[in-house]
């Protein structure tokens, strides 16, 4: 167990050594450095500016010094605004922590009940409603659902009011993100639990008179969420990566949006700062996901 | 006895039904109709023929075939039936039209409307025009072909990767297999869609002035980097999926066999490994298609797909979004054809995992 969770970990921080690497050196490639462009600097105001940033030193002297920065929590400063990446970046992320947690909650929710429904009720109509809607809702992509939500509820019928400041409507920016995981959430519980539902416990469990709820919930539903669990890791991903667009579309200002903007706006310290953020956490997510799973099912050996 | 009615009784000798002698009537040889009941062996089939034949008892995968047939044949006939040009502004008498801008489905322009009433014949706008003045019905056959043609071009990519990476990988084993997995585990765990968004980014800088002028430029350097970036990160899937079916396959007694009586690599690999795991690479394959569809509609939407005038669906899907309240039909047709080609190769991926993967097999 202590050798996986090692060796998971060394993965992990390799992983996230080789995103930074990746972000730095791309970013370092786009030709044009950052001081060129709308005004044009005098050498000397550049010289200092380029010692101000160590844009002056060798690449590889300046990529050390940002990962030093990074352990530091110093993600650099956006060329476009002048302020600090690190605290924009935290700032926006409780934002999209906070949708983002709401629709990874929903989703498992949702999902769970919807997949040990259809298990329970097998081949009978709720079941094959299920099914249809998940098969139907892992086809639509959550830009598109988003866009059609605004459209239908905020424009067309006027239910709920256009995301604002004073008026922050979380319900259709969820729904938007959660649907997808939930669809496959929902697969993923139903043939686990059906599986479940097939095992000699259950029947066991049956055979001496426990009554069919607790057969239900603690007897299968409980060793059919252990697949699930491995989902949550991706499930978290999706979901943010999902909200960068997602958040553009309901004018929401998280990260995604910053992150939005500072493609088009070429904001490269930015652009860097939210991918090596996100990238972690996506990371570690994984992560724990993939140890809590190894952790919650005895049965599962180690190689 | 019962027996002797239905024998012929012209063949055999009248039998005394007190003898202890054999009954020559049960010797009789068999009529043809008889031999025909003992036949309890069905056709023989191939693994396709047997394959396609539950494939096509599912109707479901039926369905999502005749749809994709319909959208492909509609987006590669469809332009040549529609006499306008993608990035064609909508002209009458040869003038171009600035009051055919923003048109509803099946609607004409005012100038287009003189014409028709001083008889000339016009093509309908099946879907109205957008702001520029563009039919939108060609523009979305065009933005179809394109996610169609990425879609395809993606799966092939990653195919070709990760086969010839998986199969040397499982084939070499040992410490080369170790290592070119550990590559792959790494470049599995980094968060793709991030890092197809920051090389998207990078690529479209770098390359555009590198492909300036060359036939390369007219895709555009956002569809290169997509291909790039599908080449680079998007196989490890594929990779592993072929690396784990032949490690599992070499180690078949038939396999062994087949070595044993001298049958060299090159027979083992084409007659042995190959056959056997080809029905899970090719739906694998299939559902590359609209995961690639999916990846490069989030990106035109992010504003980093294909180059401007050349429309996608996604990208036709986020310029729809401007004008969302006037005229939502720009946003709901695009989005409805991403669904449908979606959902139907998402369909007939199960239906052939179902109809070909030898796990599920009886």
């Amino acid at each position: 167990m202590a050798k996986y969770i090692v060796k998971r970990v060394l993965l992990a921080i390799v992983t996230v050594f080789i995103v930074c690497a990746i972000t730095f050196f791309s970013m370092n490639a786009i030709p044009g450095g950052p001081f060129e462009g709308e005004k044009a600097l005098s050498p000397d105001v550049k010289a200092v500016l380029m010692e101000r940033y160590n844009l002056d030193k060798p690449v590889g002297e300046q990529f050390v010094l940002y990962l030093g920065n990074l352990l530091h929590g110093d993600f650099g400063v956006s060329l476009k605004t002048g302020r600090d990446i690190g605290t924009t970046i935290f700032d926006s992320f409780k934002i999209s922590a906070k949708l983002g947690g709401m629709a990874a909650l929903v989703a498992l929710i949702a999902g769970v009940i919807l997949g040990s429904t259809a298990a329970l009720m097998r081949n009978k109509w709720p079941d094959r409603v299920i099914v249809f809607f998940s098969t139907l809702a892992a086809a639509v992509p959550s830009f598109v659902l988003a866009s059609l939500l605004l459209l239908v509820f905020c424009i067309q019928l006027q239910w709920i009011p256009v995301w604002s400041t004073q008026n922050q409507n979380y319900v259709l920016p969820i729904i938007a993100l959660s649907f997808y995981p939930m669809a496959y959430i929902t697969r993923l519980t139903k043939t686990s639990m059906l599986d479940a539902l097939g095992q000699d416990y259950v029947r066991t469990a049956r055979a001496k008179g426990v009554p069919q709820i607790f057969v239900i919930f603690k007897h299968a539903l409980r060793n059919a969420l252990i697949p699930v669990i491995t989902y949550v890791g991706p499930m978290l991903a999706s979901i943010l990566t999902g909200s960068l667009v997602v958040e553009n579309i309901f004018t929401i200002g998280g990260l995604g949006a910053k992150f939005i903007t500072g493609i088009t706006t070429r904001d490269y310290p930015m652009i860097m700062g939210t991918t090596i953020f996100l990238a972690t956490l996506m990371v570690i997510m994984n992560l724990l996901s993939d140890i809590v799973y190894k952790l919650v099912d005895p049965r599962i050996t180690f190689e | 006895m019962a027996n002797t009615e239905n024998t012929k009784d012209t063949e055999f000798p009248k039998k005394n039904p007190l003898s202890m002698q054999i009954d020559l009537a049960k010797f009789a040889p068999a009529t043809d109709e008889e031999k025909a009941q003992q036949e309890v062996m069905s056709e023989s089939t191939t693994f396709f023929k047997d394959g396609m034949r539950k494939l096509l008892k599912n109707p479901l995968a039926v369905g999502s075939i005749i749809v994709l047939i319909l959208i492909i044949a509609a987006a590669v006939v469809g332009p040549m039936i529609v006499p306008y040009g993608y990035e064609e502004m909508i002209s009458v008498n040869g003038r171009r039209d600035k009051t055919a801008k923003n048109l509803g489905p099946f609607e004409w322009s005012k100038n287009e409307q003189k014409a028709i009433d001083s008889g000339e014949k016009l093509f309908p706008h099946i879907l109205g025009t957008d702001e520029q003045c563009r039919d939108y019905f060609v523009r979305i056959l065009y933005g179809t072909r394109v996610s169609l043609f990425i879609g395809f071009f993606a799966a092939i990519l990653v195919l070709v990767i990760g086969l010839i990476y998986g199969s040397i990988s499982g084939y070499a084993g040992g410490k080369v297999d170790m290592i070119m997995m550990r590559i792959v585990d790494v470049i599995y765990s980094l968060p793709d869609m991030l890092m197809v968004i920051l090389l998207s980014v990078v690529l479209k800088e770098v390359l555009t002035p590198v492909i300036e002028g060359t036939f390369l430029a007219r895709l555009g350097s956002n569809m290169i980097s997509l291909f790039i970036v599908f080449g680079l990160l998007y196989w490890v899937g594929m990779a592993r999926l072929v690396r784990g079916q032949i490690l599992s396959i070499k180690e078949n007694e038939y396999i062994l066999a087949a070595r044993s009586i001298g049958a060299k690599p090159g027979r083992i690999i084409k007659k042995h490994i190959l056959p056997n795991c080809l029905s899970v690479i090719i739906i694998s394959t299939a559902l590359q298609v609209p995961s690639a569809i999916f990846t490069e509609s989030f990106l035109s939407f992010a504003g980093l797909g294909v180059q401007a005038p050349m429309p996608s669906l996604g990208s036709l899907a986020n310029a729809a979004r401007g004008g969302m309240m006037s005229y939502p039909h720009k946003l709901v047709f695009p989005a409805v054809v991403i669904c449908l080609i979606v959902l139907a190769f998402n369909l007939l991926g199960d239906g052939l995992r179902d109809a070909f993967d030898p796990k599920l097999r009886r």
